[in-house]
């Protein structure tokens, strides 16, 4: 998105960031298992309802659709994806849990998002989708809905694991003018305020999901994007390899953590 | 490592740009355009305080999305109901923000909705009863502010 | 045509004070906002959202560029006899949208 409305001042902003100090860098250690949070248990008790009833979550609005796509029939193969994969709440039942995923052919980790436009170029014979748009949303919101509840279940082999070092590696790299690492938020100072704002985990396990912010659908890669400009860092364009390799290593880092999509966040 | 002073530094930047990412602030709605607001639902007669209750919370996540709900105390029977609901926010760029019309057949007075709260400010519930009488009530949020929003792109 | 959902319990008893919950996918874009060019960004909004019960209108709403993204509006209805209920919004740049929802009361 191009346009935003600012009407609060920055001031409170520098006030409340002052209340902030972290810890050292080199300090930084991974939140151990029993003590990672889902973003979810730090909002307020009115975004987790939200959340909660398919009947006001907005996200619904978006799965819905993507229902719809599910069963309309795209490309020049003249197929659906239920022409393949039948009824998505058995067929796409943890799938979503187990993304990024390993693809032998590309001989490299791709999210759901990939997956979808690749079997829309190979079974349907049908263009890609554009990432962020309202049908990719859509689909991928519908197909990851199906995992709501399970576990996150990123499997790391002696194939998977030179990207989850790589996507580790960002993570824990200092970047941007602020010359932060996502590490020094989301490790070190969670539970913490920035701004007005709780510092979550980090732990994607709700995406693609509603954020109140942006009044909208969006998917995770959206998210890193407004972390990077937050750290005042140049943002990868959207299907990067290297944002790929970062959603890997968080949804290994969130293993166990049981999916929400569709979220809704503040 | 972050000493506290690069700390504060790199905090002062972060709000910088944010206020740069900003628009011009926008023109507000002042509490005398919310009364006129009032008034035109009215007509002058006078508001009574109670009966209604409006609950919104009193700190946000996000002003953008905020669940508000109104209530009235009614019997909601054909001789005594509540004919409107009227939600007013003095400190929004127009005070309106959402107007409902119910009857007898609605059984309870209720109206939820989620509303958009540009600041910190007082929300305003006005009922207009079937005898032509008209109550308010109100409550006061906080919006606070968020970090790491979207970016120009 | 655009998405919106009408929720009500499947089933109810006659008298039973029932609540419908609603959204629309919309972005009730508010009018005051401006591009990154300092061009003003058009108002549209909903502006009107009104619930029919079997024929007859139940409950009914205007809406300004202050209600949020995608709107829920949630009320209640004493619930009559069997039918449809059905949920019209109409706003700006010729939205129109209609959704119905099936009650059976005993």
């Amino acid at each position: 998105m191009s346009v935003r409305i600012g009407v609060r001042p920055c001031l409170a902003l520098a006030a409340a960031c002052i209340l902030l100090e972290f810890a050292k860098a080199g300090a930084a250690a991974e939140i151990p298992l029993a003590e990672r949070r889902s973003g979810y248990d730090l909002m307020g008790r009115e975004t987790r309802a939200m959340q909660d009833d398919d009947a006001t979550n907005p996200g619904t609005l978006w799965v819905l659709d993507g229902e719809a796509l599910w069963n309309a029939k795209a490309g020049s193969a003249g197929r659906a994806c239920s022409s393949c994969h039948g009824d998505a709440r058995a067929s796409m039942k943890g799938v979503a849990a187990r993304y990024p995923a390993f693809d032998a052919a590309r001989r490299r980790p791709v999210n759901l998002e990939e997956r979808i436009n690749f079997c829309r170029a190979d079974r349907q014979k049908a263009p890609p989708l554009a990432f962020e748009g309202k049908d990719l949303l859509a689909l991928s919101a519908y197909v990851a809905r199906q995992s709501r509840g399970l576990p996150s279940e990123i499997a790391i082999d002696e194939r998977t694991k030179p990207f989850l070092d790589a996507g580790r590696e960002t993570f824990y790299r200092r970047q941007g003018q602020l010359n932060l690492a996502c590490t020094q938020c989301h490790n070190d100072n969670w539970g913490k305020k920035l701004a007005g704002s709780i510092i979550p985990q980090a732990h994607p396990t709700g995406y693609p999901l509603y954020r109140l912010e942006w009044q909208g659908l969006g998917s995770l890669q959206r998210r890193l994007r407004n972390c990077f400009v937050g750290m005042r860092a140049e943002p990868y364009a959207y299907g990067a390899p290297e944002f790929v390799d970062l959603e890997l290593y968080l949804m290994w880092r969130a293993r166990g953590m049981k999916l929400e999509t569709p979220a809704v966040r503040p | 490592m972050t000493s506290r002073r690069d700390f504060l530094i790199a905090a002062g930047s972060l709000a910088g740009g944010i206020g740069l990412a900003s628009a011009a602030r926008q023109a507000r709605a002042t509490p005398a355009a919310a009364q006129d607001a009032i008034r035109k639902v009215t007509g002058g007669a006078p508001v009574r305080r109670g009966r209604v209750k409006l609950e919104i919370s009193p700190l946000v996540d996000n002003g953008n999305s905020v669940p508000l709900s109104v209530t009235v105390e009614s019997p909601m029977t054909q001789a005594d109901y509540v004919k409107a609901i009227h939600v007013f926010a003095e400190q929004n760029p127009l005070p309106n923000v959402v107007s409902a019309y119910l009857g007898p057949r609605s059984g309870r007075a209720l109206l939820a909705t989620r509303v958009r709260v540009a600041d910190t400010q007082t929300v305003v519930a006005i009922a207009q009863m079937s005898d032509g009488s008209f109550w308010s009530g109100s409550a006061d949020v906080v919006v606070t502010l968020s970090a790491c929003l979207e970016g120009p792109v | 045509m655009a998405r919106a959902i009408v929720n009500v319990p499947a089933q109810a008893r006659r008298g039973e004070i029932i609540e419908i919950k609603t959204l629309a996918a919309h972005s009730m874009e508010t009018g005051f906002r401006r591009t990154q060019l300092g061009e003003l960004i058009p108002r549209d909004i909903i502006r009107r959202f009104v619930c029919i019960y079997n024929g007859a209108e139940i409950f009914r709403v205007d809406l300004h560029p202050a209600v949020a993204a995608n709107p829920l509006i949630a009320f209640t209805t004493v619930a009559t006899e069997s039918g449809t209920i059905e949920c019209q919004w109409a706003g700006d740049n010729g939205y129109a949208v209609t959704e119905t929802a099936l009650i059976r009361v005993e």
